[in-house]
C-alpha cells in the first residue's frame, strides 16, 4: 500500500466506523453469548470426556512409543509423513520454524490493499491448502499407531492355518497392546522388562489352556482379565500360545 | 429522584477512585467506541479465545492448589488425589485439560479469520505480530502442561519434543537445555515445566493479550472487507 492508498483505507475506515453501532452494549452481548457458548462446550467435555491418568513414568522403558496431544499431531504426523533420515530435521524443525517466520514476516511480503479473500487468490489458496493439510495430518495422526503398538513378525506356523488363524493373532496382538500387558511384561523387545516375566517365548513354556488360567486367576500384581469380551480373551490366549 | 442509600455509596466509591486515577475515561473509550457497520459473529472469535484463557486461568488456580512438581512419585500422586479424592477435582481437572482444547481450537479460528478477510493488512500490522507471539505462547502452555500429570505418556511425549526442540537452529540447543534444567530429562526438568506453564508463559500472554486489546480499540477493528463506503455524497465531497 503506498501513501495515497492508506489515506483512502483510513478515510473509508472512519466512515464505515462512524456508520457503526458502539462496542458497548451490542458487540459486548455477542461477546457474551459466545462467551457462554465455550463455557457450555468446556463444562460438557469435561463431564462426557473426563479425565484420564496413565501409568507411572518409568524412564526405563525404552519401547514406549510417545504421543503427543492431539492439536500437535500434525506436527508429529510429518515425522512420519517424511521418512528419510536426512529429512527429519526438516520435518521436525524446518517446517515450523519456516511457517513461524513466515506467520511473522505476513505483514511485510502481501502489502497489497485488496481485502476481500476472493480477490486474493494466493493468500486464499494458501489458507485452503494449510488447512486442509493439517487437517488431513492430525486425523492421520489420531487414526495411525496406538501408543502401545505391539511389533511383532506373524510366525510362519501361524501363516500356514490359514487366514482365520491369522485374524485371530492380529485381534490378540491388538488385544494385548490395548490391555497394558507391556507396562509389566517384555514381549520381543516391546514393552517394560518387569515386574512380570518376559513373555516372547511364553507359547514354548506353557500350553494354551495354562495361559488361558493365569489371565482369569493371576497371582498379584498382575490384574485378571476374565472380564474382557470372550473373542479378545480367547485371541489373547491363542496370540500368546503362538509366540515359540 | 433521590438515589438509594447503597447506590449513592457505590456512586460516591467510583468517583472517589476516578478524582484520583480519570480511569472511567479510559473505560469509556474502550466501552463506547464504534465497532464499523457489519460487524458479525466472527468477530467474536477474538474475545472467546481471551475466555478461554480466563477459564484456564481460573480452572488452573484450583489445580495448583493440589498439584505438586515432584519427580520422584509426588507430582503422580498428587494428580491421581486430585482425580479420584478430592471434590469435584476430576471436574475441574477436565474443564483445565479441555479448556486447553478449545483454546487452541479459538487462537486458530481466531487467526484463520483475520487472515482471510486481510485484517494484518496496514495500520494492524504490529497487532498481527503480536498475535502471532500469542499464538506460539499458546503453543507452548499446551506443550508444558502435557508434561505435568507425569504419567508414561507426558514423560515420553515430552523427552521427545524437548529432543526435537535440541535440534533446533543456532538457539535449539540451548532452549533445550533450559528446559530440561540440564542436558538430561531430570528431577529439575518438572519443576522447570511448572513454573513456565503456570507464571512465566501466563504472565506474558497477560501483558501479550493487553497489548493486543489495547491496539484494537486503538486502531478499530475491521469492517467486514465486502463492506464499501456507498459512493455517496460522504466519500465524494471528501475527496474533493
Ligand atoms: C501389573 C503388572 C502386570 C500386567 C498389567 C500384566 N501382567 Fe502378566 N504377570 C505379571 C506378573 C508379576 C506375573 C508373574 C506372576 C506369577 O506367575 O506368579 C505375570 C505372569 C503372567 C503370565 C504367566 C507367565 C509365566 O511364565 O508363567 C502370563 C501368560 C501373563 N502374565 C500374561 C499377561 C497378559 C496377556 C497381560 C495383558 C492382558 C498381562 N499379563 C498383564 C504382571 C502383570
Ligand atoms: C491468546 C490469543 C489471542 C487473543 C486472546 C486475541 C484477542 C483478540 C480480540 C479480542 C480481538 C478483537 C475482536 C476480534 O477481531 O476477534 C483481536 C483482534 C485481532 N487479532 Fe487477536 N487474539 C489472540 C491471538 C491472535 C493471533 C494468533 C493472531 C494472528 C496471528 C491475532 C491477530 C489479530 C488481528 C490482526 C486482530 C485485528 C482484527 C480486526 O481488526 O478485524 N490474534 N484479537
Amino acid at each position: 500500500m503506498n501513501q495515497r492508498q492508506k489515506e483512502e483505507y483510513l478515510r473509508e475506515y472512519s466512515i464505515l466506523k462512524s456508520e457503526g453501532k458502539p462496542f458497548f452494549p451490542y458487540a459486548v452481548a455477542k461477546d457474551a453469548a459466545m462467551a457462554c457458548v465455550v463455557m457450555i462446550c468446556i463444562i460438557t467435555l469435561s463431564l462426557v470426556l473426563g479425565v484420564e491418568q496413565g501409568s507411572k513414568v518409568n524412564p526405563t522403558t525404552t519401547t514406549y512409543v510417545p504421543r503427543p496431544d492431539w492439536y500437535f499431531f500434525f506436527l508429529f504426523e510429518l515425522l512420519r509423513v517424511i521418512k528419510p533420515p536426512s529429512l527429519v530435521g526438516l520435518a521436525t524443525v524446518g517446517i515450523p520454524t519456516l511457517g513461524m517466520i513466515l506467520l511473522f514476516t505476513l505483514p511485510f511480503f502481501d502489502r497489497g490493499p485488496e481485502r476481500r479473500p476472493e480477490r486474493r487468490p494466493i493468500a486464499t489458496a494458501t489458507f485452503v491448502f494449510v488447512a486442509i493439510a493439517m487437517a488431513l495430518l492430525t486425523y492421520d495422526g489420531a487414526t495411525v499407531g496406538t501408543p502401545t503398538a505391539l511389533n511383532i513378525n506373524l510366525p510362519t506356523s501361524v501363516a500356514q492355518q490359514g487366514t482365520a488363524a491369522v485374524a485371530k493373532f492380529e485381534l490378540g496382538r491388538e488385544a494385548v497392546a490395548q490391555n497394558g500387558c507391556e507396562d509389566c511384561h517384555d514381549i520381543a523387545g516391546n514393552g517394560n522388562s518387569g515386574p512380570g516375566p518376559e513373555l516372547t517365548y511364553i507359547g514354548s513354556r506353557l500350553p494354551a489352556n495354562a495361559i488361558g488360567r493365569t489371565l482369569a486367576n493371576p497371582t498379584a500384581p498382575m490384574p485378571s482379565f476374565k472380564n474382557l469380551p470372550a473373542n479378545k480373551f480367547d485371541a489373547i490366549e491363542y496370540f500368546l500360545s503362538q509366540l515359540k | 429522584m433521590p438515589l438509594h442509600p447503597v447506590a449513592e455509596a457505590g456512586v460516591t466509591v467510583v468517583d472517589w477512585i476516578d478524582e484520583r486515577t480519570s480511569l472511567s475515561g479510559a473505560g469509556r473509550w474502550m466501552m463506547f467506541r464504534k465497532v464499523p457497520k457489519g460487524t458479525n459473529w466472527f468477530y467474536t472469535l477474538g474475545s472467546a479465545t481471551m475466555f478461554a484463557f480466563l477459564s484456564q486461568a481460573v480452572t488452573g488456580v484450583f489445580l495448583a492448589m493440589y498439584y505438586r512438581p515432584d519427580a520422584t512419585g509426588g507430582a503422580y500422586e498428587s494428580v491421581r488425589h486430585l482425580t479420584n479424592e478430592v471434590f469435584l477435582g476430576a471436574f475441574v481437572r477436565g474443564m483445565h485439560l479441555w479448556g486447553a482444547s478449545v483454546m487452541v481450537v479459538l487462537v486458530f479460528l481466531h487467526m484463520g479469520r483475520t487472515f482471510l478477510w486481510g485484517a494484518y493488512k496496514y495500520p494492524r500490522e504490529l497487532n498481527w505480530i503480536i498475535g502471532v507471539v500469542l499464538l506460539i505462547l499458546t503453543m507452548v502452555m499446551a506443550l508444558t502442561g502435557y508434561l505435568l500429570p507425569f504419567d508414561q505418556r507426558a514423560y515420553w511425549a515430552t523427552v521427545v519434543a524437548s529432543n526435537i526442540t535440541g535440534t533446533g537452529p543456532i538457539v535449539g540447543p540451548y532452549l533445550a537445555d533450559f528446559l530440561r534444567g540440564g542436558s538430561e530429562f531430570g528431577a529439575t526438568t518438572l519443576s522447570r515445566f511448572y513454573a513456565i506453564h503456570m507464571l512465566v508463559v501466563p504472565g506474558l500472554i497477560a501483558a501479550l493479550m493487553g497489548a493486543h486489546l489495547y491496539l484494537v480499540a486503538k486502531l478499530g477493528t475491521t469492517a467486514p472487507p465486502w463492506k464499501k463506503v456507498h459512493k455517496d455524497v460522504k466519500l465524494d465531497t471528501i475527496e474533493a
